[in-house]
């Protein structure tokens, strides 16, 4: 495999305008981009003869509206269960101050064996990235599965239609505003002889709450 | 009379050949195939979401359900996921032993493909030898993992427990007397090693009795032989990888390029095809076998003679044994702490790819530092190889779909998630 940091000095290097930053965290390269800039950046990096990023192996739509929300907290021992300390709010833990939508792109080498991730962050209002549908065909059904979960418009997609979600479905499911149960649940109807769809019975329940520790095992080392 | 000749047909959901739950809208010209549109998501479970509210342990379960043909290799993509996050590395027999698991999973995986792929193409007879050998290979499963399918045997740290001693014995009932079930149970006086190294001392000459009905059958070859060419430049634009990207001649597989648990101590070649047609696939697929085979011998070796710890012995992570847990106070509360919150990862991102029996199986892992994922997407082989089957379709006939279909070797419960 090639060095990563000397992918990233020579992406560094030939395209500073399109990258906004780059890291290297468990021997992974990371790219963040800006939107205007993905397009030229994804023909570049599969285009230039050191880099040769040949296959798209995966688009992944994140959304941050959550993230660093602890959902537990409790100082005192009480005989009611866990779920005293369960708030629906949460508190926050480690604040976000990024845009809330991000799309991350997963490229591979096979020339050179290597491995690169994009990231570009996309704000609300439009909710829109372009497609690199026409650089990566692989991008075709990848971008329609994370506009079907997360609502992220791809602009000038052949064929933007909803993926894994049913036919008629409202709503991107893997937003985290979107709960886990779902707005709507169907059953047989006998007396209109169909199945019809409506808003869902069941109460929504913390099995294990969401609890982020400061202390990770693996900053073990670091703390003492 | 009227001159229209193109109709719209649906296949699917409910076919046989549709491999689950595939709908597909083909439009036809007469017989021939001119769009194929992929209905998908009928199996969507929507595991992503799920995995974002349960503790990463409980997980494991859910990635065996993906790809139910090849369970534990999903489960090593999520574990090394979490692995690299937290920053651990398993014993070497624990990286032995998911070595092997791959590798006999890989079998299991290729012989179910097999089978179906000959069954849908009109060959009853495969099935019924492959399925033969799989019980096998599904008793090894139960033997380390007390279930034939869903093993979660994996852990993050290592694998759930040793290799056990002695392999469960058939006992007589009413269908088997003694004198039938001794027999049947002669080769399962020893470990289970012992029995998987019985296996694959007889498994190369059943690829031989498998490629005697099909490789230079003349029907198989008028049926496979050119069809569904995908060349090697459009088989990387496709994002294919594995199998399909080896048929078509390129010789990527992760487990040489980009070596996890032990892969980089044993010997095997990656078989490639030349024309990129069903006809290649196959014979990578088989070739496959052999080269697992040949694996699973070394991993048996190595395994015999090094014992050893399974997994790490950080008890944040891996649960205490449960003598320790009766004696011990700081084991209780590791226990407690483990299975009503479990651990929490740091910060951060990681992508772990393994070369799935269908390709390559990653796994993104984004997490906030919390005892969830915070986002968890699965990247599924199958998912980039039927997205192009309406590109692999154009201009073949009807029954050449089913051929196309199923040499991608498409399981939905990978594709839809």
């Amino acid at each position: 495999m090639t060095d990563l940091k000397h992918i990233s000095s020579l992406i560094q290097e030939r395209y500073a305008d399109f990258v906004l930053t780059s890291a290297i965290a468990h021997e992974e390269l990371t790219l963040e981009v800006s939107r205007e800039h993905l397009r030229s950046l994804c023909v570049v990096l599969r285009d230039d003869v050191d880099l040769k990023f040949e296959e798209l192996m995966d688009i992944c739509g994140v959304d941050y509206l959550q993230y660093g929300i602890s959902e537990w907290t409790t100082t005192s021992a009480t005989s009611s269960g866990f779920e005293r300390a369960v708030s629906k709010e949460g508190h926050t833990v480690l604040t976000w101050n990024k845009p809330r939508f991000a799309v991350v792109y997963h490229l591979l080498s096979i020339t050179h064996n290597h491995r690169l991730r994009l990231r570009v962050f996309v704000d609300n209002d439009p909710l829109c990235v372009d497609s690199v549908t026409d650089i990566w065909s692989s991008a075709n059904w990848n971008e329609r599965e994370t506009y079907d979960l997360f609502g992220i418009i791809f602009q000038n997609h052949p064929d933007l239609r909803r993926i894994l979600t049913d036919y008629g479905f409202s709503g991107h499911p893997f937003r985290k505003d979107f709960p886990l149960i779902g707005d709507v649940e169907m059953r047989y109807d006998a007396q209109q002889g169909r199945v019809i769809y409506e808003p869902v019975s069941i109460e929504p329940r913390t099995l294990v709450p969401r609890v982020i520790r400061n202390e990770h095992p693996a900053d073990k080392e670091e703390n003492v | 009379m009227s001159d229209i000749r193109n109709f719209t047909m649906n296949f699917g959901p409910q076919h046989p050949s549709a491999h689950g739950v595939l709908r597909l809208i083909l439009e036809m010209d007469g017989e021939v195939i001119t769009k194929a549109d992929p209905h998908i998501g009928l199996l969507h479970r929507a595991t992503e979401k799920l995995a974002e509210s349960k503790p990463y342990n409980q997980n494991i379960g859910y990635m065996d359900r993906l790809d139910y043909v090849s369970m534990m290799c999903n489960e090593h993509g999520y574990v090394m996921a979490i692995e690299k996050l937290l920053g651990i590395t398993p014993p070497l027999r624990a990286l032995y032993i998911r070595t092997l698991f791959d590798e006999i999973t890989r079998i299991l995986n290729h012989l179910l493909w097999l089978g179906a792929h000959a069954l849908d193409l009109g060959a009853m007879t495969v099935f019924l030898y492959t399925f033969r050998e799989r019980e096998d290979l599904i008793d090894c499963y139960e033997a380390v993992s007390g279930s034939r399918m869903h093993a979660t045997y994996y852990r993050p740290g290592g694998v759930k427990s040793d290799l056990p001693d002695s392999m469960p014995k058939y006992q007589p009932s009413r269908w088997h007397n003694k004198q039938e079930v001794k027999k049947m149970n002669a080769n399962r006086q020893g470990s289970l090693l012992d029995f998987i190294w019985d296996f694959t001392e007889r498994f190369p000459r059943c690829v031989d009795e498998y490629e005697t009905l099909l490789t230079n059958n003349r029907i198989w070859k008028q049926r496979t032989v050119d069809i569904g060419i995908v060349t090697a430049e459009r088989a990387l634009q496709n994002g294919f990888s594995g199998p399909m990207l080896r048929g078509s001649g390129v010789a990527w597989d992760l487990r040489k390029k980009q070596p996890y648990a032990a892969y980089e101590h044993v010997d095997f070649d990656i078989p490639i095809g030349l024309n990129g047609d069903c006809y290649d696939r196959y014979l990578v697929r088989v070739e496959e076998l052999r080269q697992s085979n040949h694996i699973i011998r070394q991993c048996i070796n190595w395994l015999r003679q090094n014992p050893g710890p399974v997994s790490i012995d950080d008890h944040k992570i891996v649960p205490p044994r449960r003598i320790n847990m009766k004696r011990d106070m700081e084991s209780m509360i590791h226990h407690f702490k483990l299975f009503t919150e479990g651990y929490c990862l740091p910060a951060g991102e990681a992508y772990a790819a393994v070369e799935h029996p269908k390709g390559e199986f990653g796994v993104y892992l984004l997490s906030d530092g919390a005892n969830k994922p915070y986002r968890l997407k699965i990247r599924a082989p199958s998912f980039n190889h039927l997205a192009s089957l309406d590109e692999m379709t154009q201009g073949h006939m009807l029954a050449d779909v089913v051929t196309v279909l199923s040499s991608q070797d498409i399981v939905f419960g990978e594709v839809d998630r």
